[in-house]
């Protein structure tokens, strides 16, 4: 019986002995098998890291061989390296015009995220309210924003507001929705062990509704930039007087096809950096909920 | 004598308005304080229903509910709770995990800032209680099942409740570590003594940790049958093959058996 008590209370508990470190004794062909596991581990980590600039690249080397190829004409369809060329030849307006998008859409993003977010938690927590307002906003949502342009700009003027306010409208959705998804689906019981402990409503939000929503929050925000790139051009090319979008649609209007598509890859290249920002703070604040694939990877041999 | 600590009388449920399902019917028992009681009974009887009545997370359709000589009218902040699943936050590590309840509940709450090393000594305290000390900065999908569970055992006790509602907490681990917590909640109840509530369908759970065992009947819940354990504590292992113990278990078997047939009858009908 009094054995039987010390073997309950000294037993170790499930999932220890997994994270024990090897032990000396481990037989060399053991060790040489998980070396050589670590090593194809490696270099399968080293060919996804190069894959995706392999790819585009490999891209780029079909586009070029299938215009010289098949002789496409230059204003149906430029050779990278044209594009190429027309992008060092126009530099500086290329700079400045994608230097004005970027804030542009950055200034609509980030007001999209202060009120998407707002707006998502208050009807994420409140069933009246998004009972009330859902339907608005999906209506919102399903106005084409290109129509929407001409209002802004008699309301606003041609310039930089419109195209704010468009990349802005384009980017608010996805974050309302998403944040408010990940509130009204916090699990009923993680909720009642608050409640049982007499917590207010407002606890609850901050402390189980809120971190809970933030992996939902986190991954609007990756598509939310890059709808806001479409926002802003789409604003820029109807009603603009600076921009890449204004920048395409004079070019295109002299038939400078090369700096249409230049004009384009820019804008490709910015999304894509917005993107990898956007993913880059998402891992960083919101690794608990990316378990699972990262345990898996991580194959440590000790004395490697 | 002394005033039990929870009494209710004539407790009943409805749910989903007048025609829904009665899910508790005249449910009546009390608890004194410091007293282990377990709520056995078929599945869908209402036991967890009877946990939801007791902390006041629902109001009663019928009935009194006196928790500590009050009136249960909302949730109760004397109350512990754990259930089947950890439901620990995945996004907080296993001390901050533990140490939830003290932003909830006063007067931990306007103590917790200035009186941190306190608290946070005292969440290290039970974590070894328990058999997880060491494991204060793990996150819980680090943790297996069970350690989950244990750390969720010490989520319901870090604010001292007088009254701990324990609904299937060990329902979903395998048979091993269930009998391992067991004799880890019989160590923390007799080092502390709360009053604790168990809601289970395991009859030998039911039969090693508590005081008096009520059976309920099928839906809709009463209480049909009470047995008081008398048998000496600590109880360990062993105490589950003496013939006590064994014939304690077949008895409430018999009477869960016969409260099943007559959800048969009900249904034949």
């Amino acid at each position: 019986m009094a054995s039987d008590a010390a073997l309950t209370a000294t037993a170790p508990a499930p999932g220890t002995a997994a994270k024990a470190p090897a032990d000396a004794t481990m037989s060399p062909e053991a060790l040489r098998r998980l070396q050589a596991m670590a090593l194809a581990q490696r270099r399968r980590r080293r060919l996804q890291a190069w894959l995706p600039w392999l790819v585009i690249i490999g891209m780029f080397v079909i586009w070029e061989a299938g215009v010289r190829a098949f002789n496409v004409q230059q204003f149906v369809l430029p050779a990278p390296t044209a594009i190429a060329e027309s992008m060092i030849k126009w530099w500086v307006p290329l700079l400045d015009n994608s230097w004005q998008t970027l804030m542009t859409t950055l200034i609509g993003f980030f007001l999209a995220v202060i009120f998407g977010l707002l707006l998502g938690v208050a009807i994420g927590s409140s069933s009246l309210l998004y009972h009330g307002l859902y339907p608005l906003l999906i209506g919102f949502n399903s106005v084409p924003k290109v129509a929407v342009v001409p209002i802004l700009v008699i309301w606003f003027g041609i310039g930089t507001v419109p195209a704010v306010i468009t990349a802005f409208m384009i980017s608010f959705f996805p974050i309302v929705v998403n944040v408010a998804t990940g509130i009204a689906t916090v699990e009923p019981e993680l909720r009642d062990v608050l409640r049982a402990l007499g917590a207010k409503p407002s606890d609850i939000i901050r402390k189980v509704g809120l971190p809970r929503a933030m992996p939902y929050f986190f991954a609007s925000l990756k598509i939310a930039i890059t709808v806001a790139f479409v926002g802003s051009i789409i604003a820029e090319t109807v009603a603009a007087n600076k921009g890449i979008g204004h920048l395409m649609i004079l070019a295109s209007s002299r038939f400078d096809v090369p700096l249409v598509f230049a004009g384009l890859i820019v804008t490709a290249v910015m999304g894509v950096a917005m993107y990898v920002a956007a993913v880059a703070i998402e891992n960083r604040t919101t690794g608990w909920a990316m378990r699972g694939q990262n345990d898996q990877q991580q194959v440590s041999v000790p004395g490697v | 004598m002394e005033r039990p600590f929870v009494e209710i009388s004539g407790v009943a449920m409805r749910y989903g308005g007048v025609e829904g399902t009665l899910a508790l019917q005249n449910a009546t028992l009390s608890v004194g304080k410091g007293e282990f009681i377990a709520v056995v009974g078929p599945s869908g009887c209402g036991k967890s229903t009877l946990m939801k009545l007791v902390t006041g997370l629902w109001p009663a359709t019928a009935g009194t509910l006196l928790v500590a000589g009050q009136e249960v009218d909302g949730p109760l902040s004397i109350a512990g709770m754990a259930f089947q699943n950890p439901t620990l936050l995945p996004w907080r590590n296993i001390i901050d995990n533990v140490m939830l309840p003290l932003e909830v509940v006063e007067p931990h709450r306007r103590q917790l800032r200035s009186q941190r090393a306190m608290y946070e000594a005292r969440a290290q305290d039970l974590l070894k209680l328990v058999g997880l000390g060491g494991f204060d900065k793990k996150f819980p999908h680090e943790l297996s099942g069970g350690m989950q569970q244990r750390a969720s055992l010490c989520r319901a006790l870090i604010h001292e409740p007088a009254l701990l509602m324990l609904d299937e907490p060990f329902a979903a681990l395998d048979i091993f570590t269930r009998e391992d917590l067991w004799a880890v909640l019989q160590g923390v109840w007799m080092a502390r003594k709360p009053t604790v509530i168990l809601v289970t369908h395991d009859l030998r759970e039911a039969a090693y940790l508590a005081d008096r065992v009520l059976v309920m009947s099928s839906r809709p819940g009463r209480i049909i049958a009470e047995r008081i354990v008398d048998l000496p504590r600590p109880r360990t292992l062993e105490t589950t093959y003496k013939p006590e113990f064994v014939s304690l278990v077949h008895d409430l078997r018999e009477h869960i058996s016969a409260a099943r047939k007559g959800e048969e009858v009900v249904h034949g009908q």
